[in-house]
């Protein structure tokens, strides 16, 4: 190993202040009346129901339309996955057959502003129904709603799965489009893919275009130059990167089988009883400061190491529960989502405490402080690299089994034995999944990587080069 | 015959330092703990039975109107007694017209019938008078997270299983990995039980807290297994002579206090939280950190006692019938 020098432990201690402050408090601005947030903090983070409550919304079908069971089962299974695409992995549904309504609940803060959760309803509730029509021909109704005409090419049914990329557009500029993956299944009639090459060939050269339409929006309605037989629709029509995303997610979760209107939309108190939060949050301080106190007491100077890096991994935890780490998106935290950073601070202090009673051993067995340190973290490390890893297959396999169908665990794990359930998004399995996760790789970080750094630059100063501090015989 | 082998490795390798204790002898042990956390499971399965949440079983959603301040808990306690199964009490404020809600849900059989929702109006008027709760919406809804939720998890902690089983024979290979993963996950499910044993007895409702519960033991038990197993692991390197039983005696010792005070953390943290809870008045927090602490317990015990002995009878077995054949 590349030697330590005694500034390391300033630098690393330095490095995880830094973090968690930047963690903690998070980082905002206001211009005017507007608050800005540059970095998410611990305020940000999006509660469960479980802990914060929410909204409770009840929707039924449009027009006093009666729906079979079956409808609704599929009605429910839609507004799941579209909760799971609007990143609301959280959330309680419950269908109701008799009377034919779904009821929803989804965690939301009062005042809560980056977020609307009107908009989220009303997108919940939209039929979103996908079409592809020849000409552009429609109608308007009595009530002034344009109804599309045109002959039918290919509906919902039709399309495999849909993404969103960019690709140039006439000018050579990068725009953001909706790729199709029309289905090759032709078992039921002709497949989509059969369809659409029928469609276009027939339409080729002759100036008549194919409009795409989401419900009662024309999207766009290209010409058609040359049949398409490779089972592929683009679908264009000047989308930001946001709005191509949402077409995609409506496409891939299915239309609903029948209009749905929201007859009572409320808001709930949390499943655990209002101000838990604050339980929960002093039983956690109270506990670390046992903790810190008892690490020192056992292992004294790796023991006080250990807390730090303690701080770090949670800090790392919350960061990334908050959305902190641009490159990947937050999670809701609820009472599994705490189980989960429990687990993962219980692994990191079992890391330290492995680490620490090594170095007692080494020390007692007569090694010089320096090679007892070296080689109590190099023989610890197997143990603790296997624990670890063994807990990211289990994150992984719960992540990909219970997050959203695009997710990329998801996208690995539904091709094999998954593939008998149905893609249900259960956010309280997912949300565990992820703090356990995050919390693992933050042990890596934090509780290896860190301690290490710490232990071995201490221990190059003459004051901190007693044995007694680690814990060893006075030799 | 075995200080003959201590004395021939003691050149090659550092001398065992600390108390060895036998825990390979304590067979019988460890089969009455794990007879009695299967029979204070089936018990309370029998006797308590198993109180599934809506969630999981379907039930009935009673939304009232009301006026003024409610005191939610009595409300509670008051429901409780007509309905005779736990309820759950969430109230909100309407977002169409701005009135105050109260949500009352339990389970129920096929749903509540019109005498009983009638007794139960009845009786919370007669309480509640100052409240002037009315009636607002009724649902019987079909369970959130049903059957085939706890199926797909049952399965996601099969694969685990078994992925964590490959994991082990892999790395543990030099001590012979199939045995020792499938022990680990055998030692898994003696904790769950504990912790589902717990949770039954207590009579909580099976909610989604268990399911946070069950996923913690699930990676808690097999971290404390392999922190065992690696000491093993790396005694068969220093100690080359020595028999299985000999590495886990020592591989058990050396890991003891560590595997202690760990404990001492994870279940200091959890009775921390049941007491607060407690304190504060949020008891359904409980139902998350009892039974956990149970498993921990149970975990800790089995780490060093349940996989490794199983273990070591697995592996004494094997050459006693390749005897037997000869």
């Amino acid at each position: 190993m590349k030697k330590i020098h005694k500034s390391t432990f300033f630098i690393v201690v330095a490095f995880i202040a830094l973090f968690t402050v930047s963690a903690v408090t998070g980082f905002d601005y206001f211009y005017g009346d507007k608050n800005t947030t540059v970095v998410k903090g611990v305020d940000d983070i999006r509660l469960g129901i479980d802990i914060q409550g929410g909204v409770d919304v009840t929707f039924a079908p449009a027009d006093g339309y009666d729906a079979t069971d079956k409808q609704l089962d599929a009605a429910t299974e839609t507004i799941k996955t579209r909760l799971g695409s609007l990143g609301i992995n959280d959330n309680e549904i419950y269908s109701d057959y008799k009377s034919d309504r779904i009821i929803v609940r989804f965690p939301w803060q009062a005042g809560e502003s980056e977020y609307d959760a009107g908009a989220a309803v009303k997108e919940l509730g939209e039929m979103a129904e996908l079409t592809f029509r020849k000409g552009t021909d429609s109608e308007t109704d009595a009530e002034g709603n344009v109804i599309p005409t045109g002959e039918l090419v290919l509906s919902g049914a039709d399309i495999a799965s849909a993404s969103y990329t960019q690709q140039p557009d006439k000018n050579g500029d990068l725009e953001w489009v909706v790729t199709l993956k029309l289905s090759q299944d032709n078992s039921e009639g002709k497949s989509g893919s059969q369809k659409f090459a029928e469609a276009t060939a027939e339409l080729a050269g002759t100036g008549t275009p194919i409009s795409i339409w989401m419900d009662n929006t024309m999207i766009s309605y290209p010409s058609v130059n040359d049949a398409i037989t490779d089972g592929t629709a683009v679908i264009t029509g000047n989308f930001t990167s946001e709005t191509a995303k949402k077409l995609a997610d409506q496409i891939n979760s299915g239309a609903l089988p029948f209009k749905m209107e929201t007859t009572s939309f409320k808001t709930i108190s949390a499943t655990m009883g209002e101000g838990s939060l604050d339980a929960i949050i002093l039983a956690a301080f109270i506990a670390f400061a046992l903790i810190a106190v008892y690490m020192v007491i056992l292992y004294r100077l790796p023991g006080f190491v250990a807390v730090i890096a303690i701080i770090g991994q949670i800090a790392g935890t919350l960061a990334a529960v908050t959305g902190w780490f641009g490159f990947m998106p937050g999670s809701t935290l609820t009472i599994p989502g705490i189980a989960g950073i429990i687990l993962s601070v219980g692994m990191g202090v079992d890391a330290n405490i492995i680490t620490g009673e090594r170095i007692k051993e080494e020390l007692r067995s007569g090694k010089s402080l320096d090679s007892a340190i070296r080689v109590a973290y190099k023989r610890a490390f197997s143990a603790i690299l296997d624990g670890n890893i063994t807990n990211v297959i289990i994150a992984i396999i719960l992540m990909g089994a219970f997050g959203v169908p695009s997710s990329f665990f998801s996208k690995i794990l539904n091709s094999t034995v998954f593939r008998m359930f149905g893609a249900t998004t259960e956010g309280v399995v997912y949300s565990f999944g992820f703090t356990l996760l995050v919390g693992v790789v933050c042990n890596f970080v934090f509780g290896v990587f860190a301690s290490r750094l710490m232990v071995t630059a201490l221990s190059k100063f003459k004051s901190f080069q007693n044995r007694k501090l680690y814990g060893g015989d006075v030799k | 015959m075995s200080t003959n082998k201590k004395k021939t490795t003691a050149s090659a390798a550092p001398a065992v330092t600390g108390k060895i204790y036998d825990f390979c002898s304590k067979k019988k042990l460890i089969l009455i703990v794990a007879v009695c956390v299967v029979i204070a499971l089936l018990a309370g399965i029998f006797i308590r039975g198993v109180k599934l949440a809506i969630e999981f079983k379907g039930g009935t959603m009673l939304t009232y109107s009301y006026s003024g301040d409610i005191d939610t808990n009595q409300l509670k306690s008051t429901a409780e007694e007509v309905v005779n199964v736990p309820v759950n009490i969430r109230t909100g404020e309407s977002l169409d017209n701005s009135g105050h809600q109260v949500t009352l849900s339990f389970t129920s059989e096929e749903g509540l019938n019109a005498d009983r929702q009638f007794e139960l109006n009845e009786v919370l008027n007669e309480n509640f008078p100052d409240n002037q709760l009315e009636l607002f919406d009724s649902s019987d809804v079909s369970p959130a997270s049903g059957r085939e939720f706890l199926l797909k998890c049952l399965v996601a902690m099969i694969v685990a299983a078994i992925l964590i089983i490959l994991y082990i024979a892999i790395r543990f290979k030099k001590i012979g990995g199939w045995s020792a993963g499938v022990c680990s996950i055998f030692a898994l499910c003696h904790d769950l039980a504990a912790a589902l044993a717990a949770s039954i007895i207590f009579g909580f409702e099976f909610n989604a807290n268990i399911v946070a519960v069950i996923l913690t033991i699930l990676g808690y038990s097999i971290n404390n297994t392999i922190v065992i197993y690696d000491r093993i692991r790396e005694n068969r390197t220093l100690y080359p002579k020595a028999s299985l039983n000999e590495l886990i005696n020592m591989g058990c010792s050396q890991s003891l206090k560590r595997s202690i005070r760990t404990s001492i953390t994870t279940i200091g943290t959890m009775i921390t939280v049941s007491i607060v809870v407690l304190v504060s008045g949020y008891t359904s927090l409980l139902s998350f950190s009892v039974p956990l602490i149970f498993g921990l317990v149970s975990g800790t015990y089995s780490s060093i006692f349940v996989a490794p002995v199983t273990w070591s009878w697995w592996k004494g077995r094997k050459p006693a019938q390749d005897d037997k054949k000869k």
